[in-house]
């Protein structure tokens, strides 16, 4: 970035280049800055929001995270001690942990490839046809708290209608606990998290596909493609690839902050905490018990996973062009 | 000229066809059955809720869960067009922020060329990335800094900053906006804010049409338990919840209660649906 000078440099300029023809750096950076005026006043209230509401307060929790915090008294500095008790105390963590990487390894691709493959398929439809499934597979993502009703489906009594359904054709003698037994709970989370998870990425590729000019296709069966896998690999997807990426980090951050259906499942204290993740421990530290400092150590681990894993998934997408 | 190649795409073997049959049709279904479950537990009286073997569709649908919604609400001390008036003040102000800031912010971003520029790219971007749930211990402590704890203000300002829409909307002028039509606006002595408003904006709108839908989906769901505590601040989500949690006995008001907080968003985007896909289009990560 050119807009970075040294301190050394603005002393340099400071003696007495002033009156000579070629400015330096840092006088052109400030005649850039005035001659772009209307520019930065466009962008400086959402900047300013931008900065106050995200940027401050991602700083904010690093700082807390080396500290003892209740809200009551001042900040106490600790140094390392709230990651090492993550680590090294704090086993409902490590579940949490092994929790949320589970969960995200599963639903993250999962949903991924299940955004691309209908959108794929549902683009080859009848306009009529294309739209209503489009709203179809769109609809449970925008409904808010609509994962509500598989708390009912899925009750553990017989009057649950998954469980009433399973009992009247004997396949089951008596109600499941589907929502308290550990070998379940997970299951059924994930399922129901890939029920709702065709959201923005799922409409990103629609539109991709949409985009894509027919004459591309058209010339690649003069240049020999067979069949519509080769169209797939060799056509589709290369055009989509800005697509892909964007979906990519849309289902990745997704899948790693994934709390308030978990929450409303399988309630705030699960079976063996089998479906507790970090998101619900940083809450529950944060709100419950109010040590704001364990739970931002949480928060920035979970910050800084989260951006290595979308970088990685960056640079792999981008080698596959 | 050369020759013609007929306009056909290539076709599909019919085992091929029918196994993409199957394939939607099932996923269709899965997608479906929670949704069409929910809407017939909402129309079924209480008594057909609790028989065994449970009815996916209602034998005598009625009207009844959704009186007793409104006669439950009618009962409460806050009225229920408090708790809709609170939502729908948060989800229209929040919106209307996070569209004028972010639109203001998208264009120049899309537009001009200004030093630090590629840094405020590279930060939306970058923004993305993370979920906005892992600062909810920071943003809480600002809020209280604020003194906005138990005000609108918690739930609407935060929105305005939100990066999603702004991230479109910048792809999408980049892509729709022609250059030449802005200099021919600068030549005839249009300010930049008369462009931004009179030319970029009506062109563009199916990208804002996109960000209000998706900061109206953010705001509709958000109950707001963490920074409203006055009852009569609180939005109706939250009413609602609490109708839901009231026993076996609100079953079926509470199958009402989900299908009202459904049908509303779903509703928003039918209205919208081809310009969130046209703006979907642009959505690409291009090498910056």
């Amino acid at each position: 970035m050119s807009a970075i000078t040294t301190p050394h440099e603005q002393v340099s300029h400071q003696r007495g280049i002033r009156e000579t023809k070629t400015p330096g750096r840092l006088q052109r950076l400030w005649r850039d800055i005035k001659a772009n005026k209307v520019s930065y006043l466009f962008v400086a209230p959402f900047v300013i929001l931008f900065l106050v509401f995200v940027v401050i307060p991602i700083l904010i929790s690093i700082g807390l995270s080396f500290t003892y915090f209740n809200m009551i008294e001042p900040p106490r500095w600790v140094g390392w001690s709230n990651y090492l008790t993550l680590f090294l105390e704090d086993e409902i963590f490590l579940i949490a942990v092994k929790n949320t990487l589970l969960f995200a390894v599963i639903t993250g691709p999962i949903s991924y490839l299940l955004c691309f493959v209908f959108a794929w398929l549902i683009n080859e439809l009848k306009p009529k046809i294309r739209t209503f499934l489009t709203l179809l597979f769109y609809a449970p993502s925008i409904s808010a708290n609509a994962y509500m009703i598989w708390t009912v489906m899925f009750s553990g009594d017989a009057y649950g209608y998954i469980n009433g359904i399973l009992l009247y054709w004997g396949i089951i003698d008596k109600p499941v606990q589907w929502l308290v037994d550990p070998r379940w709970m997970m299951p059924i989370v994930i399922m129901v998290t890939l029920w709702m998870s065709l959201g923005v990425s799922f409409l990103t590729f629609i539109a991709g596909l949409q985009g894509i000019d027919d004459t591309y296709y058209e010339a690649g069966v003069i240049d020999g493609v067979r069949n519509r896998w080769q169209e797939l690999w060799y056509i589709t997807l290369p055009l989509m690839k800005n697509h892909l990426m964007f979906g990519a980090i849309i289902s990745i951050t997704n899948s790693f902050a994934a709390a308030g259906q978990l929450q409303a499942l399988t309630g705030s204290t699960p079976t063996d905490w089998a479906t507790w993740t970090i998101m619900q421990h940083i809450n529950d530290y944060g709100y419950v018990r109010y040590e704001m400092g364990y739970a931002s150590a949480m928060a920035v681990l979970l910050f800084i996973t989260m951006v290595l894993v979308q970088q990685l998934v960056q640079r792999l997408l981008a080698k596959l062009g | 000229m050369g020759l013609r190649i007929s306009n056909r795409r290539l076709a599909r073997s019919t085992g091929g066809n029918v196994a993409i049959f199957l394939f939607l049709a099932v996923g269709a279904l899965f997608m479906a059955l929670p949704m069409i479950y929910a809407i017939s537990q909402a129309f079924k009286p209480l008594n057909e809720l609790f028989i065994f073997p449970p009815q996916f569709f209602p034998r005598h649908p009625t009207l009844d869960n959704f009186s007793d919604l409104f006669i439950l609400m009618a009962q409460s001390w806050v009225p229920i067009t408090r708790y809709l008036f609170n939502s729908l003040f948060i989800v229209v102000m929040g919106t209307a922020g996070n569209v004028i800031f972010g639109s203001l912010c998208a264009y120049a971003l899309a537009k001009h060329d200004f030093p630090g520029k590629a840094l405020i790219n590279s930060l939306i971007l970058l923004s993305l990335m993370f979920a906005g749930s892992v600062l909810v211990i920071p943003r809480y402590l600002t809020m209280s800094y604020l003194n906005w704890i138990n005000t609108y203000s918690a739930l609407i300002v935060p929105a305005w900053s939100a990066t999603l829409g702004v991230y479109l909307m910048r792809n999408f002028i980049d892509h729709m906006v022609h250059d030449s039509l802005l200099e021919a606006a600068r030549i005839d002595g249009a300010s930049e804010f008369y462009i931004y408003w009179r030319v970029v904006m009506p062109i563009v709108k199916p990208a804002w049409l996109t960000l209000i839908i998706l900061s109206f989906q953010q705001l509709w769901g958000d109950q707001g338990s963490m920074f409203l505590y006055a009852e009569e601040l609180k939005p109706l989500p939250y009413a609602l919840s609490q109708i839901i949690g009231g026993g076996v006995g609100r079953a079926g008001v509470a199958a009402a209660v989900s299908v009202i907080l459904m049908i509303i968003p779903i509703t928003v985007f039918i209205i919208n649906q081809s310009q969130i896909v046209q703006t979907m289009g642009t959505s690409g990560i291009t090498g910056e």
